[in-house]
């Protein structure tokens, strides 16, 4: 199989890459090694597009996170992805910390980033249940949240829908680099391309190794564990609400989410194996007293779950966006942890311009359309255009999902997309069937069922996430 | 808007028993909202026997027991509607359902009962320290699993959690040729009903664990292994008591939650059973808004439930047929209590009223007195009376007559 260009890696990164370049006409594959699109770091993250205050000025993290952060309000739309612009505070709760907000308004200043520095009285007036011990705060009115999941399918069905070959479960074993033509191995595929181009975020490390025996950094993945809260009564906060960051990033956060939940988190902690995404004890209840600190009427009792996700830090504390030093049609994506999910589409744009299109002739694809087919979401009609759309198709009116309001027109639907959901889990990031308070104790049977339907096979053969993890094992009516 | 005079929002046991209820006392408008496929709710998937007891003097299977309330939801031709998803109810009792046929549809109800169940308290609630792999599920999911669908959850599975359903499963899938390897329970006694304990586990060789939780949970994608601690008073793990189990499954049975977001969004009061607060009526402190079954409190045998639906089904009738205003007292009671149902009472007392509650250790040997201003109104012996199984006292409506100050609930240990 030969492709002018593939990109390892079906994350945040990848995605939007694959996005940018179905612009042109070209031949692209987007190969992952798991069972799903953005299914490692793009899926447990804080789901923040930060504003870009934070970063050293004039790093790769400041440039591609400012420039991001202004392209969400159009991918967004294009895309279909839940998106709001509410704005973070980051607080100060002793004295001993203003100056340190006022370096980073300076800071945000070189960044080109619009904040405003609160007084104490200005925060609680924004934000009441921040902690009474509040000094001050930075506001960062172009910080936002949004949908992590649907952001990474939408992206790469964009991108197949304009024409992007998607291969997954393909894990990437060897690359034979050449400057016309490079093979890259996976257990029982060849794949040839003209670019290759790493973006394998926690394993980008290894896969540029496979070209380059001596790059000169390495991942060294720091995890971060989290707490996901039930539907809230609206207004514990209405911002997203940091601490101030240290070197070990920007602190544990509180933060509402697109789906009207909260996320409190994460921690940071060194793991030496990127799969490790055990959650204890002590770490989450420290996130709970740090986090309280700052807003101190959390209901933890509504934790609906906790999980961890790891970051792709790597030792040159910067993004590694380059050619491969002397394989220049190797490009390297290394080290992408926050702030990459808003990075990740002006990285793309980076990436097409600057490497790519100095290398290949590109001709625009005239068929080329940036939305994604519109998705229907019952649970926010009104009720006669609700009512139109069930008259139009019943499963509509079917609700699979109690505790989400999730309906079978909505399962199905995203089955007959280009990117559609192969497992219990995939299904989940799509419509959020078993994020809420029972976890999909009501309707994951249902799910499963839905998806063996689809695919035809048996109930046996459906996965809860990777391949091989099928959730139930033997049936017991059917004679052996 | 179509109006109606009662409904009924869950059509399980405590919908059932509630609608025939309401119906034999003269209310003929009622309708029946059921979000599945069926009538009897969790009772379908509860193939075991052990149910009716109290109901009908006979060990039922939930099928059996289900059919019966069914059958006579049927004979009386109630309304009840499948499928059906209640999505929100307002304060003035408008409900909204949405099924395939109708679409989205607002009803004013003059009265509406809350029979809506429990949920399983699962993984995320109480985060189990470890890796995240498929192969943790919740007792009742796998038991609708298996004795729905037909199909097995895991082969070598460790229970966590001596809650009934986890019991029943313990026996069920060994049946079916699963290895259960222990069941074990964080406090120092089980949760489950001590039939249970000695049909399901005992009688099967499945040891039980007590004081001892899941301290560890190995496996990327899949359960390898469940590691079980001992734990000291306050519940932390103690090192060195460490057992390792080899496994494919992390089974779930910890606990019940009334399942009541509707009830939470228009701010219903929530009592300590993280259900509504009642009146002895059943009604909530919502006007004519009434709750009864395990979305109420969770309830140790359906035949108790059952009766719990007939008393809201009472308290909606009566309701409807004569609203009158009248003012209440608190029920309150000793820290030896987890909770009483109702939260208050209403008087002047017209009806016997039943006093529900749990304790919070185990009790031998004790006095259950119940007083209002120093006057002892009730006072019963119990040899023992122990968390997992609910305690009623029936307080006879004579001697509440005069009841105007609060009614208190203590316990009395006899040395």
């Amino acid at each position: 199989m030969k492709y002018d260009v593939l990109i390892i890696g079906a994350g945040a990164i990848g995605a939007s890459i694959a996005r940018e370049l179905s612009r042109y006409l070209l031949k692209v594959a987007l190969i992952d090694k798991e069972n799903d699109v953005g299914n490692v770091t793009s899926m447990a993250n804080s789901a923040i597009i930060h504003s870009g205050y934070d970063p050293i000025p004039r790093t790769n993290k400041a440039k591609f996170n400012v420039l991001g952060n202004k392209m969400f309000d159009q991918i967004s739309d294009e895309l279909d992805v839940k998106f709001e612009r509410n704005g973070s505070l980051t607080v100060a709760l002793y004295d001993s910390q203003l100056p340190l907000l006022e370096e980073l308004a300076k800071r945000s200043k070189e960044n080109g980033v619009k904040v405003k520095l609160l007084s104490k009285e200005e925060v609680l007036k924004m934000e009441p249940n921040i902690s009474p011990e509040v000094k001050g705060a930075l506001y960062a009115p172009t910080a936002g949240i949004i949908d992590p999941f649907n952001l990474v399918v939408h992206t790469v069905e964009n991108a197949v829908d304009n024409g992007v070959e998607l291969f997954l479960n393909e894990e990437v074993i060897n690359i034979e680099y050449h400057d016309e033509l490079s093979k890259v191995l996976t257990k029982d595929k060849i794949f040839e391309a003209k670019i290759v181009i790493d973006a394998a975020g926690l394993s980008s490390d290894k896969i540029a190794r496979m070209v380059d025996p001596n790059i000169d950094w390495k991942i060294t993945p720091r995890k971060g564990q989290y707490f996901v809260l039930d539907h809230y009564k609206v207004g514990l906060v209405n911002r997203v609400i940091f601490p101030l960051p240290s070197e070990k990033g920007k602190g544990i956060l509180v933060s509402k989410t697109t789906s009207n939940n909260y996320i409190v988190g994460p921690s940071s902690e060194p793991v030496d194996d990127i799969n490790d995404l055990s959650t204890d004890t002590m770490t989450l209840s420290n996130i709970r007293f740090q986090a309280s600190e700052m807003v101190p009427s959390i209901p933890f009792n509504q934790t609906i779950r906790a999980f961890s996700g790891n970051r792709a830090t790597c030792t040159r504390h910067d993004f590694v966006i380059e050619r491969c030093k002397g394989k220049e049609n190797f490009i390297i994506l290394g080290g992408i942890e926050s702030p990459g999910l808003v990075s990740s589409p002006a990285i793309a744009r980076y990436v097409v311009e600057e490497f790519v299109k100095k290398t290949l002739t590109l001709k625009e694809n005239p068929s080329f359309n940036p939305r994604v087919k519109k998705y229907l979401r019952p649970k926010e009609m009104d009720f006669k255009e609700r009512n139109e759309l069930i008259a139009k198709n019943k499963d509509y009116g079917e609700m699979v999902c109690f505790c989400e309001q999730v309906t079978l027109g909505e399962v199905k639907d995203v089955l007959s997309r280009s990117v559609p959901p192969r497992s219990v889990k995939a299904m989940k990031k799509r419509v959020r069937a078993g994020f809420g308070k029972c976890q999909g104790g009501f309707c994951q049977p249902r799910i499963l069922a839905e998806l063996a339907k689809h695919y035809k096979v048996s109930w046996l053969d459906v996965n809860y996430d990777e391949l091989d993890t099928n959730i139930l094992v033997k049936n017991v009516k059917e004679p052996k | 808007m179509k109006e109606r005079q009662l409904v009924i929002i869950g059509g399980g046991s405590g919908g059932m028993a509630a609608a025939i209820k309401a119906y034999d006392e003269g209310i003929k408008d009622i309708l029946i909202l059921e979000k599945d496929g069926c009538l009897g709710g969790i009772l379908n998937q509860c193939i075991h026997n052990g149910f009716g007891l109290t109901e009908f003097k006979e060990e039922l299977s939930g099928p059996e027991y289900l059919s019966r309330f069914e059958d006579e939801v049927k004979k009386r031709g109630i309304e009840f509607k499948l499928h059906s998803l209640v999505t929100n109810i307002t304060r003035d009792k408008v409900v909204t359902y949405t099924n395939k046929e109708e679409g989205v549809v607002e009803i004013k109800a003059q009265a509406i009962i809350m029979a809506t169940g429990c949920y399983e308290r699962n993984a995320g609630a109480i985060q189990i320290p470890g890796d995240r792999p498929k192969g943790v599920i919740t007792a009742g999911t796998a038991q609708k699993y298996l004795n729905i669908h037909g199909y097995l959850v895991g082969k070598r599975v460790v229970i966590l959690g001596s809650g009934d359903i986890g019991l029943i499963m313990a026996r069920r899938m060994t049946l079916e040729g699963a290895k259960v390897l222990c069941v074990s329970e964080i406090m120092p006694y089980s949760n489950g009903l001590q039939r249970n304990i000695s049909q399901c586990l005992n009688d099967f060789n499945i040891p039980l664990y007590l004081s001892h939780s899941v301290s560890k949970i190995v496996g990327k994608e899949k359960v390898e292994k469940v590691v079980i601690s001992k734990v000291d008073d306050h519940f932390k793990f103690i090192p060195g008591t460490e057992m390792e189990f080899e496994c494919d499954t992390l089974l779930l049975s910890i606990g019940l939650i009334p399942y009541i977001s509707l009830l939470e969004n228009i701010n219903c009061p929530i009592s300590s059973t993280k259900g509504a607060m009642v009146y002895d009526n059943m009604e909530t402190f919502i006007d004519g808004i009434f709750a009864c079954g395990n979305c109420l409190h969770v309830h140790d045998v359906v035949d108790f439930v059952s009766e719990e639906g007939r008393n809201a089904g009472h308290g909606a009738a009566l309701y409807l047929k004569e609203k009158e205003a009248t003012s209440s007292i608190d029920v309150k009671y000793d820290k030896l209590l987890s909770y009483v149902v109702p939260q208050k009472v209403r008087i002047p007392v017209k009806e016997d009223v039943t006093l529900k509650f749990r304790v919070r250790r185990e009790i031998r040997n004790a006095n259950v007195i119940v007083k209002s201003k120093d006057q002892v109104l009730s006072q019963t012996f119990k040899m023992v009376m122990i968390p997992s199984e609910m305690v009623m006292i029936k307080l006879n409506k004579d001697k509440l007559a005069n009841l105007d100050d609060e009614l208190y609930v203590e316990i009395v240990e006899k040395k």
